[in-house]
């Protein structure tokens, strides 16, 4: 039991743009009989492997059904074959292997770790491949992971943090498929059935809407039968189509809603950017000054270095398959709620204005490629960049060429990418606390 | 749902060849008493480098609670050398990233970096070993902070909350009642004396670990540390008082009405840890207890409560066995939906007491063992947390060869032990119980602006 106090939001973020090596590793690819990429990579030094599936099958595909895509999911592990929930847990526990499922809006996958013996492996693929492939939606597991998602959505609303995300994305995205939560809402779960899960799972986990990432303590033949194996099962099935493009605010919006909390928690920001845009390195160098370094960044300086006004006080870019946000956040005693924000709004509005200095822009880049090393030091975070690279559709050299394409970024460049992306006459705000102030 | 049990047959072997050497792992100890630990893991060209100081909550009294995590707080701002923010400046120049935490029983700080640059922590650590300097300016801006993870924290999050009622509940005189970032009338009137005499107390060598894991030669660290370490003063170092818990003599119950959505039931058992421990088994037997319970979605808890009888949501149990004074073994849960925290405790009461009439099955045992050896494996794919490990152990007592006895340990666990421990400490008189009780929350409005926010004039 520990307070872990000085830097939190560093671990949170998709740390796609974030985690390269010097010459990253050599990610070797090839596509199964029926229509899955795989990307490989070999590592040495530890009995372990991770192994993971993805599908363009996250809430951003949940259509009007919102949870859809979550709960789909969350039943994958729950039977599967002949096997019911316990069956499937003392097969994977009984080899020490770790399992997952989960979603974000672009996508879903299933993650397993497991050690590399070849009696343990197998018993943890076998269970893997009927997860996949035969997953058995049955009645019991659809009541109880329901009526649990449910009780979730519930909790969700005590928390005023969580409640201000919800209504972040809602003002971005409108009636886009990134607007509503990942997990849906209650009076969406609730219409779901089983029957809609069976259709979205035949849908989307197919084939040619997988690929498979491998990095671990495996060769090359060993990892092409560890994909076949796991999606031999599956049919071929079709890509989705494309999400649609996002359009821009036309004015600037404000939102407070009351809430009996302490503090206040304020998120500000815009739909920015895409994975592989081009003005990726200057925006990613760019608020790595700005909000993205923790305590060094421009934003927590202002705002809890210089007034004590916040504990945690950031700006971040996020990536998605089309337009993430880009989002100012922080959170305050609630009756500084409004000079925290125009603090905010203020550093914002200046980098803007007139971009990093040549001291801050040294800085970062010593930063970045400095700590270069650091972002792939572990099998678990090696996996997670071949991951983000194959889902995204990334260069094979991505990592090769990072360090020279953030070398190469100017002062010049990053103020005028900024002054390009973030109008800042159309940021969306969401204030949620302030309600009933308990302070004095 | 029947609960099925017989995939035996897949089971981990315990003594298989798992062909990963064995850490290798150096001690020495600088002339003022610092202590350094090495372990070498050259997978990547990064080391970790932490630094543990044996201080921390459960070291506090009453009227100064959060002394040592707003000391953490300030160890940032400045020596005579370094000006305030200078230190987290030059180790992201380094391509480093750092942070610190504070627990019960330890405050850590620590800096991951490319492995040549490990003089650079080194000679920042040494420097903010004895030399900082508490700025008035500085802690009043950081003590508003402070407050604001608290908030953060603890004020806005109902199980937070909860669990700090608790725990002062709990304990009647062990330290561990008081919560780590401090009683919040303590943090605000907490000043830069009570600080600098609890920095004066316990911030030197001869009271701190060194832990390096990564891409490094011992014996060059060993140079390095004597190097900027060596140089620094010991302190004569007050032995810490043993404040024993007094016997709890009966059940204990706590309600707390909060708003929230959701009401949440938490159970305490105290129990023995490592450390000072009658019987050495003992602990492990806990351990391997807390396994049968909650080792993952095939061990009791989940499979029966969760899925079979559908009566919690979520349930959890948890078991530290390495603190440095008696804790507790916890087991927490939410109910599920149309059934109360009473409906939940018995069941849990119910799971307690079949652990303490018949011995755990062969096989469940030895998934606990095959989880806890395969984790031995996992564990090695980070450099953060093998260190972690080390600094943990040797700062509350233990010693860091406790790690490497881990998994013997636990292997030799016999279902009679746990069966045992059941009866001995999972009992009515060592049991605390709390409840959330949600309060309505108020329908909140949502209003849009109606004053111009995009102006850019200031709000004062």
């Amino acid at each position: 039991m520990y307070v872990n106090t000085r830097i939190i939001f560093l671990a949170v973020f998709l740390s796609l743009w974030t985690a390269w090596a010097h010459a990253g590793p050599k990610i070797q690819t090839w596509t199964t009989p029926n229509g899955s990429r795989v990307y490989y990579v070999p590592t040495e030094g530890l009995p372990l492997v991770d192994v993971r599936v993805v599908f363009d099958a996250g809430s951003a595909r949940d259509g009007a059904q919102y949870g859809l895509a979550t709960l789909t999911s969350g039943l994958l592990d729950t039977g599967a074959g002949e096997w019911n929930a316990d069956a499937i847990a003392q097969r994977l526990e009984g080899v020490g292997a770790r399992l997952s499922t989960g979603v974000s809006r672009d996508s879903a996958w299933l993650s397993l770790r497991t050690l590399t013996d070849t009696k343990l492996l197998d018993t943890a693929l076998s269970t893997a491949r009927e997860i996949l492939a035969k997953p058995t939606f049955s009645e019991t597991d659809f009541e109880r992971e329901k009526k649990n998602l449910l009780l979730a959505l519930k909790q969700r609303e005590e928390s005023p943090g969580d409640l201000a995300g919800i209504a972040f994305f809602q003002a971005l995205y409108g009636d886009h498929p990134y607007a509503h939560p990942k997990d849906g809402d209650i009076a969406t779960v609730d219409k779901l059935t089983r029957d809609d899960l069976r259709k979205f799972y035949q849908r989307y986990y197919v084939a040619n809407n997988a690929l498979v990432v491998i990095v671990g303590e495996v060769d090359k033949t060993q990892a092409e039968s560890i994909a076949d194996r796991l999606l031999s099962d599956l049919p071929k099935g079709e890509v989705p189509p494309n999400l649609p493009t996002v359009s821009q605010p036309q004015s600037a919006q404000t939102l407070r809603k009351t809430f009996p909390s302490e503090q206040t928690h304020i998120y500000s920001g815009l739909p920015s950017v895409r994975v592989a845009d081009p003005d990726y390195f200057p925006l990613y160098v760019g608020n790595h000054i700005l909000g993205g370094s923790g305590l060094v960044s421009r934003i927590s300086e202002e705002v809890r270095e210089k007034r004590g006004l916040s504990y945690s006080a950031y700006s971040y870019f996020y990536p998605f398959r089309v337009e993430g946000p880009f989002m100012l956040g922080l959170q305050t005693r609630n009756d500084q709620a409004d000079q925290a924000l125009q603090v905010l709004l203020d550093t914002l509005r200046e980098f803007i204005a007139h971009g990093p200095t040549a001291k801050e822009l040294e800085a970062s880049k010593k930063n970045i490629i400095g700590g270069f090393a650091l972002r792939l030091d572990s099998n678990q975070k090696l996996a997670e960049q071949v991951a983000a690279i194959a889902s995204y559709g990334l260069p094979l050299d991505y990592l090769d060429t990072f360090i020279g394409k953030v070398e190469a970024v100017t002062a010049h460049d990053i103020q005028r990418a900024f002054q390009s992306r973030i109008n800042p006459d159309r940021l969306q705000t969401i204030l949620v606390g302030a309600g009933q102030s308990r302070e004095k | 749902m029947a609960l099925q049990r017989s995939f035996g047959l897949f089971i981990l072997a315990a003594p298989l060849a798992l062909h990963a050497a064995p850490p290798k792992i150096s001690e020495f100890t600088l002339n003022n008493g610092l202590k350094v630990l090495v372990q070498e893991d050259h997978r990547a060209p990064v080391a970790v480098s932490q630094v543990w100081y044996k201080v921390g909550a459960s070291y506090e009294h009453d009227g100064i609670t959060g002394v040592s995590h707003m000391l953490e707080h300030m160890m940032f701002k400045g020596t005579k050398k370094h000006p305030p923010g200078e230190f987290s400046r030059i180790i992201s120049a380094n391509g480093g990233s750092e942070n610190a935490f504070t627990g019960q029983d330890y405050t850590a700080y620590f800096q991951t970096l490319e492995q040549s640059r490990l003089p650079v922590s080194f000679e920042l650590e040494a420097d903010r070993m004895r030399n900082l300097r508490l700025l008035p300016d500085e802690f009043t801006k950081e003590q508003q902070v402070v407050l604001e993870e608290r908030r953060m924290r603890t004020e806005d999050e109902p199980h937070a909350k909860l669990d700090e009622h608790f725990d002062a509940l709990a304990y009647s005189n062990s330290p561990y009642k008081n919560p780590v970032i401090g009683w919040p009338d303590d943090v605000s009137h907490l000043t830069v004396d009570d600080l600098s005499a609890w920095y004066r107390q316990w911030y030197a060598p001869n009271n701190a670990t060194l832990v390096v894991v990564g891409d490094v030669d011992p014996e060059n660290v060993r140079k390095l540390a004597q190097k900027y370490f060596g140089p620094l003063k010991p302190s004569t170092l007050p032995a810490p008082k043993p404040r024993g818990e007094v016997e709890q003599l009966g059940i204990r119950r706590i309600t707390v009405k909060l708003p929230a959505k959701l009401p949440f039931l938490t159970m305490g058992y105290k129990t023995p840890v490592l450390k000072g421990a009658a019987e050495a088994w003992e602990p492990y037997a806990l351990e391997v207890l807390a396994g049968v319970l909650d080792g993952g979605s095939s061990a009791r808890l989940e499979s029966r409560l969760v899925r079979g009888q559908q009566i919690a949501a979520s349930i959890g149990a948890g078991y530290d066995l390495n603190s440095r004074l008696p804790a507790l073994f916890s087991v927490r849960g939410t109910p599920a939906q149309g059934k109360s925290v009473e409906d939940l405790e018995k069941a849990i009461l119910a799971e307690i007491r079949q652990l303490q009439d018949q011995p755990a099955a062969a096989d469940e045992l030895e998934r606990v063992k095959a989880q806890v050896l395969a984790s031995k494996v996992y564990e090695r794919d980070s450099i953060f947390y093998q260190a972690m490990q080390l600094g943990m152990t040797e700062t509350v007592g233990l010693g860091w060869k406790t790690v490497g006895e881990y998994v013997d340990k636990i292997n030799s666990v016999t279902p009679e032990q746990v069966q045992k421990v059941a009866k001995k400490y999972l009992v009515e008189d060592r049991l605390s119980i709390g409840h959330l009780d949600p309060l309505p929350i108020p329908e909140g409005q949502t209003a849009p602006e109606d004053r111009a926010p995009q102006g850019g004039q200031h709000v004062r």
